[in-house]
């Protein structure tokens, strides 16, 4: 198993390495450049501004010096906020995405997973039927729709939440955009567990099970849920790298200082630094939740090994 | 760094959803919570260039003059100055009681390491050119002369010399922009880079940096050293960044904010009936306008420009897309500017039916009609205000026959193209003043200007300008050779102004001091708390 670890992380190598080079290029093919603003910059101006950051070197030193630097753990300035480094804007923003991405997820899986198990052990009845009505509207109204009816509903009305902010990481500060993120997943995961549970119970382990005289309880949990699961981790996997890496909607409206809106404030600025960043960012966390997928697929599902 | 961000994710990994400290502040401290929409981009004066950093840089630094509640010009690290009968040498005597936060004297010698660094090409600064009128400044930005050779001298500790290159009455004007305050050279060499990182900061001014967490809060303390400290009536400005307007008015609603720098403009009506007099808004020195090439057929004629600029509508835009959050423009410089009367374009008194006769004339004669029809395209940087102004536009010129098709790109993309000069009709822009004269708004019009997007190239216009320049001394002339160059630049239709900008401001009855100004400046230092 470890071994089979260690060479996944090895294969991520070249993997990263091309997704760093298309995104460097492809960045550089949209028009205009981090120093195009409303107010032109005088040529003299403009060249000095460059020159401080390099882009007046031809494109491929530029590429070999940023490959460089990232070797080096080194991301660069941002060129929109140069009294940061963007290696500093992750360690300040990346602490704060993954507190509200890991907690929607754990609330995700459990609220999700215990609704679809509910829905499928009392299929075509009442709680069924109230379950998907729920996970169809939480799936289908958009996470800006959501956010202010919290920020209206909680805050504003029932004055129990902050409307915005992070409060320097108050718990009070933190309920609003966690539900945000977990609601859509709480409705995704419920359908999926929901799904699967049924699939799961009418397989034949379980009959057979039954056939041998075991409590519900064990039926259920021990022999069906473990079965029903797979689906869930599959889809957790590129979940959580998604929600870890913050939410651009929710990050805006909440006033959060993720590093979710980096993604699309610096592609809209060409801050190119910035953007590589998110990137390798953003791989890393594919990557490494894919392989954590793959691993606990091993411990959940006996047909799987990996020696 | 690399590992700076592996700590940092296995520590928020593991104490996930662990809550912090809550500000928790003392009794008697006031607190002052705002709103700011846009994040600043730098806190260091010469690598600003927005004015969302200009609030907190003007609560940071005093530069030799300042601004009051008014956008008043008053001393600040100056008590006063003199200038010679020429217009050409400022003589500005420090104040003797000024000091760093760190309790050391602001000199001269400070002054002259600021206005060197500023234009240093290694600084980078986009602000420069605040001061290209000092003698060999923009020498020195582009590299051919050294800092020394700059008409900057510290005659003694507390007085400071810069000579100009010509009479420039706008010179001190253009000192209270945030480009020309003084760094502190000393904790610039001990500390490096970070010099400029909360705690670390040395400054001059009403308070001191405490703390920065981007896309959060940037927090500010009062400073106990500034001379002036105990007229500071507010203990801490909390600047709270939320770039979601919406948000930003529940945020106001809950108390969260005390004031907000913007408004969701759409809904302006509703605001004003639920908020009343905590609405603001009033004029502010800014012109929206579209640039027209006019070095490319048909554009080349004055007279179809004419015609085009007469067709719009100013009034509808500014009430129907704008909720009169904007006023209707009819001159490149608005309103606003003490001496200065902005010449407006010659049909601005007709009624908009009289104008639109006069367009379709001016169309027919020159050939366009339904058998050939004038194509025009309207570019536009992505904004929905934007995309309903040249749809009205669009649905404007519709009955002249004219087919425009509209083209939006992203920011970036917009001004890239219009700053290599791309191939296009007309162009929204925008323009805000940095500092109180028409020069600013008129001199972007001139040929050698990069924002000359019309690419504008009138000889009358730039002999007014010359004139302008060359009457530095006096004032009145002055003023009156600008008015001169913008009615030559109004008849031209060398640009299209649309609209004036105007600030909107929410702002709590509890603050005082906040007082409305066409500069839209606000300095925390004259605010006070209930």
């Amino acid at each position: 198993m470890l071994l089979y670890v260690f060479r996944r992380l090895l294969t991520a190598i070249p993997t990263l390495f091309v997704i760093v080079t298309l995104a460097f290029f492809l960045i550089r093919v949209a028009p205009g450049g981090p120093f195009n603003q409303e107010r032109g910059l005088s040529p003299v101006i403009k060249a000095n501004l460059e020159a401080q950051f390099g882009l007046n070197d031809p494109l491929w030193q530029q590429y070999l010096n940023y490959l460089n630097n990232l070797l080096h753990g080194n991301f660069g300035p941002s060129y929109n906020m140069p009294d940061f480094t963007v290696g500093e804007l992750f360690a300040k923003g990346l602490p704060i995405s993954i507190q509200l991405g890991t907690s929607a997820l754990i609330l995700a899986l459990i609220l999700g997973s215990t609704l679809g198990v509910i829905a499928a052990l009392n299929q075509n009845r009442r709680a069924d039927y109230s379950v998907i009505a729920l996970a169809a509207a939480g799936s289908t109204i958009p996470t800006f729709v959501i956010a202010p009816i919290i920020q209206l509903v909680f805050g504003l009305s029932w004055k129990l939440l902050p409307i915005g902010g992070w409060g320097d990481g108050a718990l009070i500060n933190k309920v609003g955009p966690v539900l945000t993120l977990a609601l859509p997943q709480i409705a995704i995961i419920a359908r999926l567990m929901r799904g699967s549970m049924i699939e799961s119970m009418r397989s034949h382990h379980i009959r057979t099970a039954r056939a041998l005289g075991l409590s519900e309880w064990s039926v259920v949990v021990k022999h069906a849920l473990r079965g029903a699961v797979l689906p869930i981790i599959s889809y957790a996997g590129p979940t959580a790298a998604a929600l870890l890496t913050g939410s651009v909607i929710v990050e805006t409206i909440f006033a959060i200082p993720g590093v979710g809106r980096y993604f699309v404030e610096a592609a809209l600025n060409r801050d190119y630094t910035l953007v590589m960043g998110t990137v390798v960012m953003i791989a890393i966390f594919t990557i490494l939740f894919n392989l954590i997928v793959d691993v606990l697929y091993a411990f959940v599902d006996p047909r799987v090994r990996y020696d | 760094m690399l590992k700076n961000f592996l700590k940092a994710t296995v520590f928020a990994a593991s104490v996930s959803m662990a809550s912090g400290m809550m500000l928790t502040p003392s009794l008697a401290e006031i607190i002052y919570n705002r709103g700011l929409s846009a994040e600043p981009e730098s806190l260091d004066p010469h690598k600003t260039s927005t004015v969302y950093e200009a609030h907190v840089l003007r609560d940071l630094f005093q530069g030799l003059v300042m601004q009051d509640e008014k956008a008043n010009l008053i001393p600040g690290a100056a008590e006063s100055w003199t200038v010679s009968d020429d217009g050409t040498v400022y003589t500005f005597k420090l104040r003797s009681d000024g000091v760093w936060s760190d309790g050391t004297p602001v000199t001269a010698d400070d002054f002259v390491y600021a206005f060197h660094r500023l234009e240093d090409p290694a600084t980078a600064a986009e602000y420069a050119s605040m001061l290209y009128p000092v003698v060999n400044a923009e020498e020195v930005n582009n590299g051919k002369a050294k800092p020394e050779e700059m008409g900057i001298k510290a005659i003694d500790a507390h007085t400071l010399q810069v000579t100009l290159k010509a009479p420039t009455p706008y010179f001190l004007e253009m000192l209270t922009h945030q480009a020309t305050y003084p760094v502190n050279k000393a904790s610039m060499d001990k500390l490096g880079t970070d010099w400029i990182k909360p705690g670390n900061l040395v400054s001059n001014g009403t308070f001191m940096l405490a703390e920065w967490v981007p896309n959060d809060h940037i927090k500010l303390v009062k400073n106990p050293k500034f001379w002036d400290a105990g007229s500071i009536k507010v203990d801490t400005v909390n600047y709270i960044m939320t770039e979601d307007r919406s948000a930003a008015m529940k945020r106001f609603e809950a108390g969260e904010m005390d004031s907000y720098d913007d408004l969701p403009t759409e809904q302006l009506g509703d605001l004003k009936a639920k908020f009343g007099d905590q609405i603001r808004v009033g004029p502010y020195l800014g012109t929206y306008y579209f640039a027209i090439k006019t070095d490319k057929e048909p554009w080349n004629n004055p007279e179809l420009r004419e015609a085009i600029s007469m067709a719009i509508d100013r009034d509808f835009i500014a009430e129907k897309v704008w909720q009169n959050s904007m006023l209707p423009g009819y001159s490149m410089v608005p309103p606003g500017i003490d001496g200065y009367t902005p010449a407006m374009a010659s049909y601005a008194d007709e009624s908009q039916i009289d104008r639109e006769d006069k367009a379709k004339e001016i169309l027919a004669k020159l050939g366009y009609g339904p058998d050939k029809p004038l194509k025009m395209e309207i570019r536009y940087n992505t904004s929905e205000n934007h995309k309903n102004t040249a749809v009205a536009i669009q649905e404007q010129l519709k009955p002249l026959g004219v087919e425009v098709s509209l083209l939006n790109t992203d920011t970036k993309t917009h001004y890239s193209f219009l700053q290599e000069k791309g191939n296009y009709d007309i162009a929204r822009a925008g323009w805000i003043a940095d500092y109180k004269d028409p020069e600013t708004f008129l001199g972007i019009s001139r040929k050698a200007s990069g924002n000359n997007y019309s690419n504008y190239d009138s000889p009358k216009f730039e002999e007014a300008m010359d004139k302008a320049a060359a009457a530095g001394g006096k004032p009145e002339e002055r003023m009156k050779n600008l008015a001169d160059a913008e009615r030559v630049l109004m008849d031209d239709t060398g640009v299209i102004p649309v609209l004036y900008y105007s600030y909107h401001n929410i702002v709590s009855s509890k603050l005082h001091g906040f007082d409305d100004n066409v500069m839209d400046i606000h300095p925390s230092r004259f605010i006070s708390k209930e």
